[in-house]
């Protein structure tokens, strides 16, 4: 309780700040609109969204009710030219400070959330000072309406969600495509200096045999036995270069067998769990392979490790696969390219990598990919409690009871003067009372209306939300 | 020992493939009696025709996954001990572990390229036909390697090593004497140095004596 009276304090304190940074952005408006001190704009943005900020922890605090910052993401610092020179909009400069600033102040300027904000700020004392009784006798009560009232105009919105999601995509994209393209080049080098080399020397040898085939027949059929041991080793080397591309067994079996097969062939003892009811998307299952695959074989030439186990497992929509072994630790995705190789590849999910490697083991490394997992498993989706359900349906059924008979058609028979007075409750009560409780019914009925609308609507807010965005951005 | 008229099922679903190895066994005496090209139509063919060994590409149509494979395995458990030489274009140990999980034998797994060489192959196909084992040297040294940090297999000598290879390519004594350039009585030694460090009462049974090598590296 005290707890609480502290942080309605905390939050009536935050009013001063409030008003002295009104006073100060409404000076600042003027002097920037009105009398092109344009250069004033930036630093009293940044200060609103500070005192929103320290709104929205507060709240956070007091409520624990997350309230998401819904700002575009800032722009890149600006890139020169190939001749060294910065260029914004038709104007080049020599240093990027200009280029930058203007991003900035487009940056600022754009954003619908500096503009919430702003109402914000003019409203919120006004809120908080009507809210006072109700802080006064009910603390947690009063907490939660404030907090409500800052989600209004202080959460993320769809757009702002969305603009954060391109932002990211075009960034993991940027990661993808090359990491695809630098995998390409492998290829193409695994095929150049093998299975092409291979093929040719075997042509030669071929033609060889052909021009011995009437002088020497006995060489050319020993060239012959040597082309076809040529033929078997390309093959080995194709079928190397496959492996790397995409594993048979991966195709064939899954995920599960795949990293089973991988389990048998390494020299370590190798434990493999999977608990996966249906086989994730193909991209997916390539990644989380050869993520295991890599650290299967990092155990063995760096940890000195004797035993892993392996962990893979479905959680909701997400992919989990835990790696432990017991090694000597000290593993570093700072040193080592090949960890960094397996962020590259996850991040291209959205995939996170956390490492727990003491030196001296053993190493844990959890592999996280939200949202990867077709939906029909998960079953997820936030369902209506069925005591809520169960309001909703008796609302629905009920609702038109006290609106219409009792209410609004009582009131018509009042207004006609009917003698028949029916079943209409609010008839056979005293004159005096019949219009509040016609007043009374139709306040009734409605407000069941109501309810029965915005509880499912309240619940699938956060549904909305999600769906909003998409879920899975690199499936079309 | 050669018989003569074994009858012979062929399943593969690239046709030159397929064309060729109906010509290759025809020429070695075999009757093919089916050739066909996808995972149920082998299905059926392994049940109804019963052929005395098949032969079984793992990736068919319709799925083109591992449909060859589940056939193999499927038509075993109706008719246990069908013989089946299983081919594929890459071998991996958990197939070779799937198939030989019954214990019944008569069970062959070999890489595509090993029909190149049309002499071993056809040795490949008589010596499963007959309710041998044979695993194809790749994942012999495969099972070797992935077991050979662990007990009791570290205990076993180079020399001992390499007939337990030999030994579980289905090959018997003196086949493996011819290989190795050693006296029959030096392999049986070995043999017998092996089935002891390994725990296994030695057997006659050259088919027994390797379904009790694989089973136990299997039992890892």
């Amino acid at each position: 309780m005290l707890r609480k009276f502290g942080h309605v304090l905390a939050l009536l304190g935050l009013v001063a700040l409030e008003l002295v940074a009104l006073v100060s952005s409404t000076l600042t408006l003027l002097l920037a609109f009105a009398l092109g001190m344009v250069f004033l704009f930036p630093p009293q943005v940044r200060m609103i969204r500070w005192v929103t900020g320290a709104a929205r922890t507060l709240v956070r605090s007091s409520t624990g009710m997350e309230i998401e910052p819904p700002y575009h993401p800032p722009p890149p610092p600006p890139q020169p030219q190939a001749d060294g020179l910065y260029r914004s909009h038709r104007t080049l400069y020599k240093t990027p400070r200009i280029p930058a600033w203007n991003d900035r102040w487009k940056w600022m300027i754009a954003d619908p959330a500096t503009w919430r904000d702003g109402l914000w700020l003019l409203l919120d004392p006004l809120v908080k000072v009507m809210l006072v009784p109700l802080f006064v006798l009910l603390p947690s009560r009063g907490l939660r309406v404030y907090a409500v009232w800052c989600e209004l105009l202080l959460a993320a919105t769809a757009s702002s969600r969305l603009a954060g999601q391109v932002n990211h995509l075009s960034r993991v994209r940027n990661l993808a495509v090359d990491s695809q393209a630098a995998e390409m080049r492998r290829i193409e080098r695994d095929l150049h200096d093998g299975a092409q080399a291979r093929l040719v020397a075997l042509g030669m040898t071929l033609g060889a045999a052909e021009q011995l085939l009437e002088s020497d027949p006995k060489a050319a059929r020993a060239l012959m036995a040597k082309a076809r041991e040529a033929s078997a080793e390309t093959l080995t080397e194709l079928r190397r270069v496959i492996r790397g591309i995409h594993p048979p067994v991966l195709a064939e079996r899954g995920l599960g067998d795949a990293v089973r097969a991988l389990a048998m062939d390494s020299p370590l003892r190798v434990a493999v769990d999977v608990d996966l009811p249906h086989r994730p998307e193909a991209p997916v299952e390539a990644a989380a392979y050869f993520a295991v695959s890599e650290l299967l074989a990092n155990a063995a030439r760096h940890g000195a490790a004797e035993s892993v186990m392996v962990d893979i497992s479905g959680h909701g929509h997400n992919l989990r696969i835990t790696v432990t072994d017991d090694g000597w630790g000290g593993a570093d995705p700072a040193k080592g390219s090949g960890l960094s190789g397996i962020e590259r590849r996850l991040a291209a999910f959205d995939g996170v990598m956390a490492i727990n490697s003491p030196p001296g083991g053993p190493t844990t490394v959890t592999m996280e990919l939200p949202r990867v997992l077709p939906e029909y498993w998960a079953g997820d989706l936030p369902k209506l409690p069925r005591w809520k359900a169960a309001i909703v349906v008796f609302l629905w059924w009920t609702a038109w009871c006290p609106l219409f008979p009792q209410g609004l058609v009582a009131g018509i028979f009042k207004i006609f003067d009917v003698e028949e007075k029916a079943w209409f409750l609010a008839l056979y009560l005293p004159e005096p009372w019949q219009w509040p409780c016609i007043a009374f019914m139709i306040a009734l009925g409605t407000a069941m209306y109501v309810l029965a609308v915005a509880i499912p609507a309240m619940h699938n807010r956060e549904r909305w939300m999600r769906e909003a965005t998409p879920k899975r951005p690199w499936c079309s | 020992m050669v018989l003569m008229t074994n009858r012979v099922l062929v399943a593969e679903d690239l046709y030159l493939l397929r064309d060729g190895l109906v010509h290759l066994l025809q020429a070695h005496g075999f009757t093919v009696v089916a050739a066909v090209e996808s995972g149920p139509e082998l299905l059926k063919g392994l049940v109804e025709l019963r052929p005395d060994v098949s032969i079984v590409d793992v990736r068919l149509p319709p799925t083109f996954t591992d449909e060859g494979l589940q056939a193999a395995l499927a038509a075993r458990e109706k008719v246990p001990g069908l013989p089946i030489l299983v081919l594929s274009q890459h071998v991996e140990q958990l197939y070779a572990r799937e198939l030989l999980a019954d214990g019944s034998g008569a069970i062959g797994y070999l890489l595509k390229d090993r029909v190149f060489n049309a002499e071993q192959f056809v040795d490949a196909v008589r010596r499963v036909a007959e309710g041998g084992t044979v695993m194809d040297p790749e994942v012999i040294a495969k099972l070797l390697a992935s077991n050979a940090r662990h007990e009791p297999l570290a205990a076993l000598t180079p020399r001992e090593r390499e007939v337990l290879e030999a030994m579980a390519e289905g090959r018997s004594n003196a086949a493996i004497s011819q290989r190795l350039y050693l006296s029959e009585s030096a392999v049986a030694k070995h043999t017998a140095g092996i089935f002891a460090k390994l725990g296994l009462a030695p057997s006659d049974d050259d088919n027994r004596r390797v379904l009790a090598v694989l089973a136990y590296l299997n039992s890892r």
